[in-house]
């Protein structure tokens, strides 16, 4: 075959099934040869479904052999990030405590993408339980960024970014809780949506922070990015705070009637200067091309990454109190290495073995938030300030329809740059966190390149928006071409 | 600004185990991202309510009944759990 077939995407793989111009088989095959050629290096699969994913490929051929349709994403090969549950399938957050851990049923979105028909090549990895802006808090490894094996990927989903561009998959899918879709999209070059919160079941992901996650795709393209948007939203009765998607979203503008608003707050200091370049020339295009662009303010913008840090971190601290060594996960009372006398040293020496760094950080700090004496001036000030950071977004779209900002200030960093400093980690999330202050959604579309590295441009809309963020950004997407 | 005694303590709520050395350095981590949060207390938000939920939902009742599961289920879960016993999950004793 001459033809690379980890370089199509989702409506050309399609084509190529269902014109019998390759087999789904030889479709899983390139992708898997792919994996085995470069995953070496990349580090982006933390375990890889061969066998599973072979098996489902000739379920599917059986299928077209025989005449029957098949559907878009049928026999389309893709990468999970690896705190999304895969029934049979370990599941282990990036994190020892869940090093043995394997998933007694589907995530939601999981069912969804299984009914749709598609083939899941493994999971990726990613900053332990998604927290962290590099993928170096991995308890098993780094992931290196293809375009530069020095560089980090971004994170959290950095091994689902880093598959997609290195073409180890056809798309993947991947969470973001502050930025964790979006700023990997923008350091690999690759297409990122962060939904708006609630339009994605949240049911079977690993929480970390319940009132900012959501699950989205990343993907090579726009098109191609929507396609799997459509396949996993909607409403279901195992997350009450998923939403019912408002039905048809009416987009009835021209693209050249949309008014685009330039938030100043997201070009001031601290920017790269060769990020803002690539980012204002994408903007240039579009208003070349009949856009409105209008400068806007996001006030609260400076307090928006102080604020994620406590909520965030709060939520973090209740949800990650499950890992107590008794239920599920590395037990320190089964440990020969470890003294336990009591119930209290198995909760104390299983958590204190079993979760790194940034994650005992990000309990302590939302214990320390929520505790007595402390809960009004950060937790209970946080939640008020969010109320700010909301009215901010709601006011700006009572004046344009969409924000264009940059995604991150810097394009990827060196692969160790930053973990010795976490707030200068943090600071890597500014212009990601206000987004799920809000739960608005924002997609990461590349916009060029610094030298060898990607930049990109993110696209804000209103909640629920979703449809006139994909037209945005194809506008945007062919006139980069 | 947080001091060794405060991290232990918050540690303990946390049920987390940590080492002297640990104690130290994470004194110095959450001092220095407690000094970034402080930028919080410049703002006057006093009559602004709290946000919760951004999406306009108010709470969601369902029926309150239990859902039975499968056997295969109950396998699957106790297979997570590093210690059974007779279909249970086993834990250290609490009282004498």
């Amino acid at each position: 075959m001459d033809m690379d077939l980890t370089k199509l995407t989702i409506k050309e793989a399609h084509e190529g099934l269902k014109t019998k111009q390759f087999s789904a088989a030889d479709l899983s095959q390139a992708f898997l040869s792919q994996i085995e050629k470069k995953d070496k290096n990349i580090h982006a699969y933390l375990s890889v479904m061969s066998e599973s994913a072979k098996k489902r490929a000739r379920e599917i051929d059986v299928k077209i052999t025989s005449g029957e349709e098949i559907g878009l994403l049928e026999g389309l090969p893709c990468a999970i990030k690896d705190n999304i549950l895969i029934e049979g399938e370990k599941c282990t957050a990036g994190s020892k405590i869940l090093a043995n851990y394997v998933a007694p049923y589907d995530a939601a979105v999981i069912k969804k993408l299984k009914m749709a028909g598609t083939i899941f090549l493994g999971k990726t990895n990613l900053d332990e339980f998604a927290m962290g802006s590099s993928t170096e808090n991995s308890g098993f490894g780094l992931t290196r960024n293809p375009h530069d094996p020095e560089r980090v990927p971004g994170g959290s989903s950095g091994g689902s970014a880093a598959a997609v561009a290195a073409n180890e998959c056809l798309y993947a899918l991947g969470s973001d809780t502050g930025g964790s879709i979006r700023q990997p999209a923008s350091f690999c070059g690759v297409v990122g949506l962060k939904p708006t919160y609630g339009a994605v079941s949240r049911y079977g992901v690993m929480a970390m922070a319940s009132s900012l996650d959501q699950i989205g795709p990343l993907a090579k393209n726009v098109a191609d990015c929507r396609f799997i948007f459509e396949a996993i939203k909607g409403k279901d009765k195992m997350d009450s705070t998923s939403a019912n998607f408002p039905v048809a979203p009416v987009f009835n503008k021209k693209i050249e009637n949309l008014k685009i608003g330039l938030p100043k707050e997201y070009f001031a200091e601290g920017i790269d200067p060769a990020v803002e370049k690539l980012v204002r020339a994408a903007i240039i295009k579009m208003q070349q091309s009949g856009v409105k662009i209008e400068e806007i303010s996001l006030p609260h913008s400076e307090y928006a990454l102080a604020c994620y840090y406590i909520i965030m971190a709060s939520e973090v601290s209740a949800n990650l109190a499950r890992f107590d060594g008794v239920k599920y996960g590395f037990s320190a009372g089964g440990d020969a290495n470890l003294e336990t006398e009591d119930l209290l040293s198995v909760y104390l020496k299983s958590r204190q073995h079993g979760f790194g760094d940034e994650v005992r950080r990000r309990i302590m700090l939302g214990t320390y938030s929520l505790s007595s004496g402390y809960y009004d001036a950060y937790y209970l000030q946080a939640q008020k300030i969010r109320t700010k950071i909301l009215e901010d977004f709601k006011n700006a779209f009572s004046k344009v329809d969409l924000i264009m900002a940059p995604v991150a200030p810097t394009v990827a960093f060196k692969i160790g740059e930053k973990t010795s400093d976490p707030v200068q980690m943090y600071l890597s999330d500014i212009y990601t966190v206000p987004v799920n202050m809000a739960g608005v959604p924002s997609m990461s579309l590349p916009c060029g390149k610094a030298g060898n590295l990607p930049v990109g441009l993110q696209i804000i809309g209103p909640h629920f928006s979703e449809e006139l963020i994909f037209a945005a950004g194809q506008t945007c997407e062919n006139l980069l071409k | 600004m947080v001091n060794q005694e405060e991290v232990r303590h918050i540690a303990k709520l946390a049920r987390l185990g940590l080492t002297e050395e640990e104690v130290r350095k994470f004194q110095k981590d959450l001092a220095a991202i407690l000094d970034m949060i402080e930028k919080l207390k410049e703002i006057n938000v006093a009559n602004v309510e709290p946000t919760t939920q951004v999406t306009g939902l108010e709470n969601k009742m369902r029926p309150d009944e239990s859902e039975k599961k499968g056997a295969e289920i109950r396998k699957n879960i106790l297979a997570n759990a590093p210690e059974t016993k007779d279909g249970y999950i086993k834990v250290k004793a609490i009282l004498e």
